[in-house]
């Protein structure tokens, strides 16, 4: 009864998360430098399936153009290398993203949900294998060194990159447009309908999304140290995302983050543990999450939850 | 010379294009230009290496085709069905020295069980829980990549990373001036018998005409009597025998590794969308034509192959998505 | 006054015309029949004036301003709202959420948050779901989901309102209901024009029927000249 009075403190939330915040901002003070090391990989993960959430989860557009924008980032770190501080490569890793989905939202999101999908798949293979034929023929050589940056300066930006995007998920989620935008899911003809402008709607977001996922791109970079078009232009980073997303529960701000977070600490630690094995625990984990766990890690502790406790108020829901 | 132009077409193996194997091409192209061989020869040749090609195509391309155009499963797992059909020959072939055109008896049904249970147990239950069709796409989009590296990781366990791949009619014969290595024309004969039978198949018989049925109306078919959830499975099961009939006949002048799906898929997706997403004979068509663009873009530049088909591609899903052939 | 004018209306769709020459005025203020048997060209007429089609050809006046080939978004904000034939309601939200979105979009202007409430729970009260409010749409019945798409569409702030077959799969007393609820809204000013297959409710509560056949306007009159033309009796009452 007391934790419940505490949780109806109007600051109990934001308290808990500025304490979250602090405890991450101490982490490198206080912890082994692995540590941080997989922090950064779980942030990235986290950041690329959060940014892809913010468009794709509420419009049902599902894009796979994620690994076109953090490649773009990636290279936008080799281009710029030690030319300018790295939190301005950074943002204009963002920038490059952001203009680059603004063009392609531009064209493309007239399209069917499904052409889209196919469209934004071929986008990570054309820039690619045209990237691969101008570093081959053009300047002569494959891939690009990235000046390495310390692992608490990676960890920081990456951070400051997380709070962020989770601001602006949920300042979004709270707002019309957040409404605007599930309603384009929803039924996009009656959203069009009731005055919504959901072509310009969907591009401005489609391209904020790739924003954040270009940042991340380009702090990455710094500490892979050697890119090329095969390691930049992925197009396992463009599945990923959903993936997670999915994993975690796309019904709820916290599920795409949960499922992000478990997932890629899974996968860091299976990767060393199990390198054989890993892919077909992926592929597994895939296929039972797609299709027995529809909402996801949330919706398996909601249901959890019920069972045990709530089972006298299962009408409650509606 | 010509034999090492046509060695791996890039865009045909596009995961495993190495700096040798480009340098082999462009040293190809420029002894043609020196001893200036004859403006024709050349021509048809390069139309008869993307019928060749296109043959491969066209054969990867139409059971990914049935399987988006009736059971709506865009299946990225497609290229998984070739490769498992390529190792099921390369293992007949170099430990029991069976003839590759026997292994098409031998793949064929057993990728057609594969995809059956691979229906019967994970697309049905999904299409039962997602009774919308646009989340279906998605999610079994999504399904199918799971699906693709379970698929790989067996592949791996069984048969390991290393590059793969054996001789069989691997000799020369001319047509007029032109050397052709004897077993691409097997290939591309092959490929146009195989999705030759598939047509009649689709139109002439009657499991055939019960799912072009259903490919253009469900709820009709299923007034008419037609099960669909056992039409979805044969529908997906016959996909990924196309796929494995494909892998065999591949086998037989490819280089084989067990990553070698996805490249295949990606061609597979780009010529379904060029014929029209779920039209059969666009699909063919398509191949035929990705084929012969392949062909023309590899003589001027080897490197630029798959940066066309997605130029192409994008292009296309801009100006007509509805493909060459779609309604 | 005249609120719409439409003139030579045209849409072909890869050579069919299903809609050609089309002309025809609405007052301010009214409520107009919009009849025909199915395929004759309605449903594409009520798109073309809504932006959801770009006509071939021809001018579609609200208010003196050309809207022909203008975007639905822009064509609600500039006060024309419609439903649809098959309901078309956000499913997976609640009724006020719904309506809410009406208010927040359908205006040029931006308006604050509370008054948006306020505006919804005001509709919500005029077309009698003020205690459904809480409801999933999705889970609704066929005549409370056409309400809320109604009161979506009011929300809006429409001069002309387009109803697309309101009272199609209703019973006789929801049928009652809604025939009284379009008169509800003629009263607050909104002008009308439905597309209807029930000819009691068309007949009793329009002032003025056209009637489309094949895409071309056959006849236009009171319900007493239609339900006597020759014409109209030949292609579509005497079916």
């Amino acid at each position: 009864m007391n934790l419940k009075t505490i949780k109806d403190n109007r600051y109990f939330y934001p308290a808990l998360y500025i304490l979250i915040l602090v405890l991450f901002i101490a982490m490198p003070y206080i912890t082994a430098p692995y540590t941080i090391i997989l922090l950064s990989s779980i942030f990235m993960y986290v950041a690329l399936t959060l940014s892809w959430t913010l468009f794709s989860g509420p419009t049902g557009y599902t894009s796979l153009a994620t690994a076109a924008f953090f490649g773009l980032g990636l290279y936008m770190a080799g281009i710029l290398g030690d030319s300018v501080p790295l939190i301005v490569a950074v943002i204009c890793g963002g920038l490059i993203s952001f203009v680059l989905a603004f063009i392609i939202g531009a064209i493309t999101l007239r399209l069917r949900g499904i052409y889209f999908t196919i469209f934004t798949f071929g986008l990570v293979e054309l820039i690619k294998h045209l990237m691969l034929w101008w570093e081959i023929n053009i300047v002569g050589v494959r891939g690009r060194f990235v000046p390495r940056a310390d692992n608490a300066t990676v960890f920081y930006i990456l951070l400051a990159i997380l709070v962020a995007l989770l601001l602006t998920t949920y300042f979004l989620k709270s707002s019309r447009y957040g409404m605007a935008l599930s309603s384009i899911g929803s039924n996009e003809e009656a959203a069009i309908h009731i005055g919504i402008n959901v072509v310009n709607l969907k591009i401005i977001t489609f391209a904020s999304s790739a924003f954040f996922i270009g940042m991340t791109g380009t702090i990455m970079a710094t500490r892979w140290s050697y890119i090329d078009p095969y390691i930049a232009f992925d197009t396992f980073y463009s599945f990923l995302p959903p993936l997670m997303a999915i994993f975690g529960g796309l019904g709820n701000l916290f599920g795409p983050l949960l499922g992000a977070a478990v997932f890629s600490y899974l996968q860091e630690t299976l990767i060393t543990r199990f390198p054989y094995s890993y892919m077909l625990i992926f592929g597994l984990i895939m296929v039972i999450t797609i299709l027995y766990l529809p909402n996801g890690l949330i919706g398996l502790y909601q249901i959890i939850r019920q069972r045990f406790i709530g089972g006298k108020h299962a009408d409650t829901s509606s | 010379m010509h034999a090492g132009y046509l060695n791996g077409p890039a865009a045909v193996e596009p995961g495993i294009v190495s700096g040798s194997c480009r340098h082999m091409k462009v040293a190809c192209r420029l002894y043609n230009a020196r001893t200036g061989v004859d403006y024709m020869t050349s021509i048809i040749n390069i139309l008869v290496n993307g019928l060749i090609l296109g043959g491969i195509y066209a054969l990867t391309s139409v059971g990914l085709s049935m399987q988006y155009g009736v059971a709506r499963i865009f299946n990225i797992a497609h290229g998984e069905f070739i490769m498992v059909g390529a190792f099921i020959t390369w293992m007949l072939y170099t430990s029991l020295g069976v003839n590759p055109l026997i292994c098409l008896a031998v793949a064929g049904p057993i990728l057609f069980i594969l995809g059956f249970i691979i229906h019967r147990y994970m697309f049905k239950t999904l299409k039962d829980k997602i009774p919308s069709p646009a989340a279906f796409e998605g999610n079994s989009m999504l399904l199918a990549f799971g699906i693709m590296f379970v698929i790989q990781s067996i592949a791996i366990y069984l048969w390991g990373t290393s590059i793969k791949g054996y001789n069989y009619m691997a000799y020369s014969v001319y047509l007029g001036d032109i050397r052709f290595s004897a077993n691409r024309l097997l290939i591309l004969f092959f490929a146009l018998v195989l999705c030759g039978l598939f047509y009649l198949f689709l139109t002439r018989t009657r499991p055939g005409k019960a799912i072009r049925a259903a490919a253009q109306d469900p709820e009709a078919a299923s007034l008419m009597g037609v099960d669909i959830n056992k039409m979805l499975a044969l529908c997906f099961a016959l996909g990924a025998m196309m796929a494995g009939f494909a892998g065999v006949l591949l086998s037989m002048a490819y280089q084989l590794q067990t990553n070698m799906g996805l490249p295949y898929t990606i061609i597979a997706i780009i010529v379904v969308v060029l014929g029209g997403l779920g039209s059969i004979p666009g699909s063919m068509l398509g191949g035929f034509i990705l084929g012969i663009i392949g062909s023309i873009v590899n003589t001027i530049d080897p490197g630029l192959t798959l940066a066309a088909y997605y130029l192409l591609f994008m292009i296309l899903l801009l100006v007509r998505p509805s493909g060459i052939l779609g309604r | 006054m005249q609120i719409l004018q439409v003139e030579g209306l045209t849409k072909n769709f890869g050579g069919l015309a299903a809609v050609s020459e089309v002309d025809f005025q609405v007052e301010e203020g009214e409520i107009l029949g919009l009849i025909g048997p199915n395929g004759a060209g309605k449903t594409t007429t009520f798109n073309l004036i809504a932006g959801t089609y770009e006509p071939n050809s021809g001018k579609i006046l609200f208010n003196g301003e050309n809207l022909a080939g203008k975007k639905p978004n822009v064509v609600c904000q500039k006060g024309i709202a419609r439903t649809f034939q098959n309901v078309k309601v956000f499913p997976e939200m609640d009724v006020f959420q719904n309506v809410l979105l009406g208010a927040f979009f359908g205006t040029p202007e931006k308006k604050s948050r509370s008054r948006a409430k306020s505006e919804v729970e005001e509709i919500l009260d005029f077309i009698g779901l003020s205690d459904r409010t809480d409801m999933i749409a999705g889970s609704m019945t066929l005549v409370n989901q056409k309400r809320v798409e109604v009161a979506r569409a009011l929300a809006t702030k429409p001069k002309l309102l387009l109803l697309d077959e309101l009272m199609a799969g209703l019973n006789p007393t929801e049928v009652g209901e809604s025939m009284e609820l379009v008169q509800k809204i003629q009263k607050k000013g909104i002008t009308v024009i439905m597309i209807e297959h029930v000819m009691k409710a068309i007949m009793t509560i329009c002032k003025r029927i056209i009637v489309l056949h094949h895409g071309q306007k056959i006849a236009e009159g009171t319900p007493e000249e239609i339900s006597t033309s020759k014409t109209v009796i030949e292609v579509y009452l005497g079916e």
